[in-house]
């Protein structure tokens, strides 16, 4: 039983929004090597860290020249929203038997694409066997788009111009539409406005604080707008 | 102390697991303690998904408007016009990330294409 659970996860994977991440993976692939990563980096960057915005932030900071406590810093701001997801996951994934160092083992590999995934499907799993599910599914996207990132890595300097242009857009449009489905509250759309002008505002004025920067200041302002227009409702 | 720093071929793989690996699954494991002791729309969780979401924002931002590889050879009017057009299609086309990215793609390679 616990086998053919976890085949059903592999097969999940195969599905149009793993379709899309591979695609998301093509575009990190390119900008890995173009950041001067070497092979072995991007194929242990995309298995150790697995969530794409932590990834794409790390990249930035690498390419910007900062030093590894503010990368860390930058990648762990841009990390929290895990904490919330891991969150919400948990009791759907949790059985009655579970052990914790279970748990603790599969949280690796949420990100967007197998958390929508999840959260979408697990409630029509027998509860004892969804971690077995889960875990084939998050292996497998993991897995596979390491392989991804591998193939493209190898061939991206045989490329042409167009094709390879074409590939470094999709990381972005990836980002800005699942970004904006996934915003839970109005406050999210707001932060992500100001964050797409301040992100290249302040970059021109204080590069290598440009990300924390933004995400301070939009993700402040988005928050007061919250509170601010929570507040007129209940008025 | 940055990604060059150190000329040894374990440096940055140790940078990638102290600044990557450390930095997300910290907060995935938090995520695990934490359990269902939280609740999902306390303010502190807004204010956290908000600054999240605005960073992110910030990344693709910079990745439009300073891009690096080929995309770099193009001009920031089609990168920008591209990507508009790309999010008023998944806005206007019920919410499809796919129809997003082709449409921006296809905007993006018309003007290549145009400007030859």
């Amino acid at each position: 039983m616990r086998r053919l659970w976890y085949l059903r996860g592999v097969g999940a994977a195969f599905s149009i929004p793993g379709l899309i991440l591979a695609s998301a993976f093509i575009g990190f692939a390119g900008l890995a090597k173009e950041a001067g990563l070497t092979l072995a980096q991007t194929v242990f960057m995309v298995g150790m860290v697995w969530a794409l915005p932590a990834k794409v932030v790390l990249i930035g900071a690498i390419l910007s020249g900062a030093s590894l406590p503010a990368a860390a810093f930058a990648v762990a701001l841009s990390s929290i929203r895990l904490t919330p997801m891991v969150v919400a996951l948990v009791p759907e994934l949790r059985g009655p038997k579970t052990p914790r160092w279970v748990l603790y083992f599969l949280s690796h590999f949420v990100a967007v694409t197998s958390w929508v995934l999840a959260m979408e499907r697990l409630r029509g799993i027998p509860r004892e066997l969804r971690t077995s599910y889960y875990a084939g599914l998050g292996s497998t996207l993991v897995l596979f788009n390491m392989g991804v990132a591998a193939v493209v890595y190898l061939v991206a300097d045989s490329l042409p111009p167009a094709v390879s242009a074409a590939l470094f857009l999709l990381t972005p449009m990836y980002f800005l539409t699942s970004l904006w489905g996934s915003a839970r509250e109005r406050a999210g759309h707001v932060a992500m406005v100001l964050g797409l002008i301040l992100g290249p505002a302040l970059h021109l004025v204080v590069p290598g604080f440009d990300l924390l920067g933004a995400g301070l200041i939009g993700g402040g302002v988005a928050c007061a707008f919250h509170r601010l227009s929570r507040r007129r409702a209940t008025a | 102390m940055t990604f060059d720093a150190v000329e040894s071929w374990w440096w940055p793989f140790l940078f990638i697991l102290i600044g990557g690996w450390l930095a997300t699954d910290a907060w995935r494991f938090l995520g695990v303690y934490l359990g269902d002791r939280i609740s999902e729309d306390s303010d502190l969780l807004v204010l956290v998904r908000a600054l999240a979401t605005a960073l992110v924002a910030a990344v693709i931002g910079n990745l439009i408007v300073f891009p690096s590889g080929a995309l770099a050879d193009t001009t920031l009017a089609l990168r920008v016009g591209a990507a508009a057009c790309g999010f008023l299609a998944y806005l206007c086309l019920r919410r499809k990330i796919l129809v997003g990215i082709i449409a921006a793609e296809v905007v993006l390679l018309a003007g290549m294409w145009l400007s030859h």
